[in-house]
């Protein structure tokens, strides 16, 4: 592609963005972009409610690991769009009538199980790798195992946590995409659409919008993460004096967080 | 960070994809082994498009040239127009099924013809020189409005024009492109006034609009005439008086060359016996009863009295 094919094809994307017709109605931006929202946080609330107990629990009694964790990932070797297919022709012939449902259920089971994957291992990955030390001291103090799990466990465990819901979060809003591919909406309407019409600037702006819709998610968790995890457990605070205090968090959160503080 | 560098690498990644996507070869060309050049002269090469109509047809064409002792040779399944003109345009292949409307607008984009005979006669004049059509047959393979039976005896619909009062409360179904083609929403509210209440974007005539129609998520749908899926779930086909679908009669696309007169004669008899029934029922049984496309071409014929 030549260089001045690549400046047109960005012209028409920012065209396609700006224009106000497409900022309106039932195919504008704001209520594709509000679907995308939806579907994705249904798929990432569901996984979640899954997940995080599970996880948590095994994590906990060290019971079951290998097995979930094989479980967990043969579910990340399932090609997407194919289950999708699969569940279409299993479920929608035993939906009636008008609405959404008969695509929507697929949708969403295929979503949930795209991002179930990410949230269980690291959860109890996080829980299992608790220093031993400080599970110890939690019981020596006469803290039950609930006590020990929810006191202890799980805040040292949030940074691994939070990480794999973000990276759950990310997978799930961009392919989320894919719910266009059996009449729903979402900004994949924007992908599909413009390939069928052979409109590659409306196209490549539903890729765009994906995209950055992906980061501003990945933004708000990370914010959520900063209000969530224990100074404690972050060593944030000690960011603050000129005195550097090792840092003892793992990679991930160190990073998040040492960029929002080159923001501040 | 890097999470957002990948994000936007994707990003990019889908913009040169979406920008190169237009480019394409010519399989008819290269996947034949033999290179140097078109087959011996007397010797017909039939090819087909592909997907299943197209292959039973070039078998249909084939065996009814072989009955009447020309030397046929096929190569099936080429791939897409784009693909296969320019194969019989160079010699690859001489003769393969065409259809009249799509074949006129490759050849002429400004073509607006809808009618069959208007079509045909524009189309006459619109392939290259080296190249000719035959007759055309009443066979057509086009883009029919369809709807269920319940939905066509509660609003007592024969017609697209019968859907103009009712369309509001109904909801259509059709691949992405129907929204924006001159003969999809566009034309039906041009020619018929009909302007469905909501719009839900399927696949091009495939299981998921057939699936949806069956099953009430949508009212009407684009399916296509020789479907069988139509007579299986008893849908109706709504008539399109106004052509707003311009005519696709099947017909035989073939190199001057190879045309002689014994070729053209058997051709067009086929074409007299090929109605959009038979091909539904030829059809059926190579999707459907899964039988091989090359046995139904010959029993037809013969039972047809030219094989």
């Amino acid at each position: 592609m030549a260089a001045g094919g690549a400046a047109v094809v960005i012209g028409d994307i920012v065209t396609f963005l700006t224009a106000s017709a497409n900022w309106h109605g039932p195919e504008g931006i704001p209520t594709r972009l509000l679907e995308h929202v939806q579907y994705s946080f249904v798929a990432v609330l569901i996984a979640l409610l899954v997940a995080l107990p599970t996880g948590l629990l095994i994590g906990h009694t060290g019971k079951g690991t290998a097995v979930v964790a094989a479980i967990a990932n043969s579910l990340r070797a399932l090609p997407t769009i194919g289950l999708l297919i699969f569940f279409v022709v299993l479920i929608s012939p035993h939906i009636h009538g008008k609405g959404d449902a008969a695509y929507l259920i697929p949708s969403e089971i295929v979503l949930v199980l795209l991002a179930i994957p990410s949230i269980l291992s690291n959860t109890y990955a996080g829980v299992e790798n608790v220093d031993p030390a400080a599970r110890d001291a939690a019981s020596g103090m006469g803290m039950t195992g609930s006590q020990v799990l929810f006191k202890v466990e799980l805040p040292c465990a949030l940074p691994l946590i939070m990480s794999g819901v973000r990276s759950a979060t990310l997978q799930v809003v961009a392919t989320t995409t894919i719910a266009a591919f059996v009449s729903l909406g979402g900004l994949g309407r924007y992908v599909f659409d413009g390939q069928a019409q052979q409109d590659y600037a409306q196209m490549a702006a539903g890729a765009v919008l994906v995209a950055l819709l992906a980061v501003l998610a990945d933004f708000g968790l990370a914010l959520l993460q900063r209000a969530i995890v224990s100074r404690g457990i972050s060593g944030r605070y000690a960011r603050r004096g000129a005195a550097a205090v090792p840092d003892r968090t793992d990679a991930l959160t160190a990073d998040v967080v040492e960029a929002e503080v080159v923001r501040a | 960070m890097l999470r957002t560098k990948m994000v936007l690498g994707s990003a990019v990644a889908a913009v040169v994809l979406a920008a190169t996507a237009c480019g394409g070869g010519n399989p008819a060309s290269t996947d034949t082994g033999n290179k140097g050049g078109p087959a011996p002269t007397d010797t017909i090469v039939v090819g087909s498009a592909n997907f299943q109509e197209s292959i039973l047809l070039a078998h249909i064409y084939a065996e009814a040239l072989k009955a009447k002792g020309v030397k046929v040779s096929t190569k099936l399944n080429i791939g897409s127009r784009e693909a296969y003109i320019p194969g019989i345009k160079d010699g690859s292949i001489d003769l393969i099924p065409e259809y009249s409307g799509v074949l006129l607008q490759y050849f002429n984009k400004s073509a607006t013809e809808t009618s069959p005979d208007d079509v045909y006669a524009a189309l006459q004049k619109a392939v290259p020189d080296t190249l000719t059509v035959l007759d055309k047959s009443a066979a057509e393979d086009k883009d029919a409005i369809v709807v269920s039976k319940d939905t066509a005896s509660k609003h007592n619909l024969k017609s697209i024009a019968d859907l103009a009062p009712v369309a509001g409360t109904l909801t259509f179904g059709g691949p992405p492109e129907f929204k924006t083609r001159p003969d999809g929403v566009p034309g039906l509210k041009k020619n018929y006034n009909v302007t469905f209440g909501s719009f839900k974007t399927l696949d091009a005539g495939g299981p998921l609009t057939v699936n949806a129609l069956k099953n009430g998520q949508i009212d009407a749908g684009d399916i296509f005439t020789t479907d069988p899926s139509i007579a299986k779930n008893n849908f109706v086909v709504l008539e399109d008086p106004k052509n707003n679908f311009a005519a696709q009669n099947v017909l035989p696309l073939i190199n001057k060359a190879k045309a002689s007169d014994t070729v053209k004669t058997t051709l067009n008899a086929v074409s007299a016996k090929l109605d959009t029934q038979t091909l539904i029922d030829l059809l059926t049984k190579v999707i459907s009863e899964k039988q091989d496309a090359n046995a139904v071409a010959k029993a037809w014929l013969s039972s047809a009295g030219l094989g």
